[in-house]
């Protein structure tokens, strides 16, 4: 299932955060939306998982208007894995996983045999089966994470949307989630920081400036040192993973520059 | 997709599940016995005290008369089905309406200190029923007691609504907040209407017992409405439990999983609201049990709304028939409001509840 956005416009209290925005990801590809710190780059996301209605333009996963659905049906196709400060509430993994069957349950039904095959599959994609009655307040950084894929997952979606996944996480972690995400094979949108985890992980980028998108494609056509120092403002060596091959940058210290020169 | 895996359980979650399964109804079942005792033995002790298999039977006397035959006085019977039973039953309204609303509450604003009389519902019950009380019921245009709180409360609740509203969109920590602060100017307004009043004989004494809580105004005739509501809106509620754990997860999360959160927010500020206003009318500002309750259910079932409100409601209602138990005998033949007791028990408990659960955790 496709997911695209075209021409979109967002406010946040009457300013104007993203401008103008049009992306798509195709069926089964996996989508890196990369920007400095204030870009827009999770409030686009917002928009296709519901959160934000944009002023201008619209977001469409499949062919239908996700704001013309209701968030129900919406939920139903797309999945979500945002950062959010958990509760002082002790819920257990498989509580937590067992959420994603929400979209998916009326008010008077309970979790069938199947959703809890649903919820069982999920945990095992992500190997947390084993800590299904934990508390999940209990786990690591990088164990909590799998946990919110693996509710995504629960959801059945067609669709995937990350905000950050990476974040607060070892670099063993921030590896396992992106090769989980793309191993699922599914159509993923994800926000990302680290510009050489999405080089290497993601098939095309977007690169945004102050909410508006400065370049797409390739990794190689996107992390050039010319678009990192205009966007970024730091000055970058593109080379090569010495094993994977694909693209990798070195980032040269903001005062090696001014002193140096 | 893995259509051959579709169905596939592990034995190990099929027994976890029976396990969960048969350890939430025995408790259901456990709390229901104990329910019934609670009331029994409210309905027995008392000034005068009245045997456990008589209570029985002169209930069961007024349900179905000539089942077994009278060997009590008239008065004995009075004092059982006249004053003892509804106010037992008043006390399961109230404790199972307290710690609901709390409870919903608690994952509405995703805070661990919210009680039902957040959103300054009680402050705004608190001036009607003293206008009442201090003033003349004329003042207020002849409202009962009880009445005159309920439209105190609804008034407060509308202008916290209002209050919190921008531009269409509600968020908790403005509801919160909107809600801390009408409690401090309703809490103003009930103090100089006391204050107003301290003369003798101007209803003090009774300002402060409706203030602290009391089920001292049960009576058969106002039990209905409010039992009805009660039970309404609980169902009502447990109908909502997976959108309130996809809540009490967090806004976002809730969003990305289908739930419209602008709109379950008014719902639940509505439901909630009516639940306390219903009972605060009749009983007053009962403290604590709406806030208590609800974690100590936790600690029990666990976080998941499709058990925590069932046994909530079951356990606000036993907890609260005994404190009122021994709120009107610890000091007999004076009675003490049962808010106090709650709050003179259910402090310390929960103190070391506290203590006790966080050594558990670390």
């Amino acid at each position: 299932m496709q997911l695209t956005t075209q021409a979109i416009d967002v406010d946040i209290v009457g300013q104007r955060i993203v401008e103008g925005v049009s992306l798509h990801v195709e069926s089964g590809e996996l989508v890196g939306l990369i920007g400095p710190n204030g870009s827009g780059k999770s409030t686009l996301l917002r928009t296709v998982y519901r959160l934000l209605r944009p002023v201008a333009g619209y977001v469409r996963v499949g062919e239908d208007d996700v704001w013309k659905m209701s968030a129900r049906e919406s939920a139903q196709r797309t999945g979500v894995v945002v950062q959010e400060a958990p509760s002082d509430f002790e819920f257990t993994v498989r509580e937590i996983v067992e959420m994603g069957r929400t979209p998916h349950k009326g008010r008077f039904t309970n979790d069938t045999r199947e959703d809890m095959a649903i919820v069982e599959q999920a945990l095992q994609r992500v190997r947390m089966n084993s800590f299904a009655d934990r508390q999940y307040q209990t786990l690591s950084g990088g164990e909590k994470q799998r946990v919110l894929v693996a509710r995504a997952l629960a959801q059945q979606p067609k669709v995937l949307v990350l905000d950050e996944p990476t974040n607060h996480l070892d670099i063993h972690y921030q590896l396992e989630i992106l090769d989980l995400v793309r191993a699922l094979g599914l159509t993923t949108l994800v926000t990302l920081h680290d510009l050489n985890l999405a080089a290497a992980y993601c098939q095309r980028l977007y690169l945004l400036k102050q909410g508006s998108i400065v370049a797409d494609g390739s990794p190689e056509t996107v992390l050039t040192p010319t678009l990192i120092r205009e966007v970024f403002n730091v000055d970058a060596v593109v080379g090569q993973h010495p094993i994977t091959g694909s693209l990798q940058l070195s980032f040269v210290g903001l005062d090696m520059v001014t002193s140096g020169n | 997709m893995d259509t051959t895996t579709r169905h596939t359980v592990s034995r190990e979650t099929i027994v976890q599940a029976i396990k969960q399964i048969t350890f939430f109804w025995t408790l259901v079942m456990l709390l229901l016995v104990g329910l019934v005792v609670a009331i029994v033995t409210a309905v027995a002790v008392g000034s005068i005290s009245i045997p456990l298999g008589t209570v029985v039977r002169i209930i069961i006397e007024q349900l179905r008369p000539g089942i077994v035959t009278p060997t009590w006085t008239p008065t004995e019977a009075q004092i059982v089905w006249d004053f003892r039973l509804p106010r037992a039953l008043l006390g399961v309204i109230v404790g199972a309406a307290l710690a609901v609303s709390g409870t919903t509450l608690q994952a509405m604003v995703r805070n661990p200190l919210a009680d039902p009389y957040i959103f300054g519902v009680s402050s705004g019950a608190s001036v009607g029923a003293v206008a009442v009380l201090t003033l003349g019921t004329a003042f207020v245009g002849g409202l009962s007691l009880s009445l005159a709180a309920f439209v105190g409360a609804l008034i407060a609740m509308a202008v916290v609504y209002l209050m919190a509203q921008q531009q269409g969109r509600t968020t908790p920590m403005r509801l919160v907040l909107a809600g801390v602060a009408l409690n401090y100017v309703l809490s103003a307004v009930t103090s100089y209407l006391v204050l107003r009043a301290s003369g003798p004989n101007q209803g003090v004494t009774a300002v402060l017992t409706w203030l602290a809580g009391s089920l001292g105004s049960a009576e058969w005739s106002n039990l209905g409405l409010p039992g009805l509501v009660v039970f309404t809106v609980t169902c009502v509620l447990m109908l909502q439990a997976r959108a309130l754990n996809a809540l009490l997860a967090g806004e976002e999360t809730a969003t990305g999983l289908g739930i419209d959160v602008e709109r379950f927010r008014i719902r639940l500020f509505i439901l909630t609201s009516l639940l306390v206003g219903v009972v605060v009318a009749i009983s007053g500002a009962i403290g604590f049990v709406g806030l208590m309750i609800p974690h100590i259910v936790r600690m029990i079932v666990g976080a998941d709304h499709r058990r925590v409100l069932p046994i909530a409601a079951l356990l606000g209602s036993i907890y609260l028939v005994l404190v009122d138990l021994i709120a009107r005998t610890i000091i007999a033949p004076q009675e003490l409001p049962v808010g106090m007791v709650t709050a003179i028990f259910g402090g310390p408990f929960f103190l070391w509840l506290l203590r006790h659960r966080m050594g558990s955790t670390r």
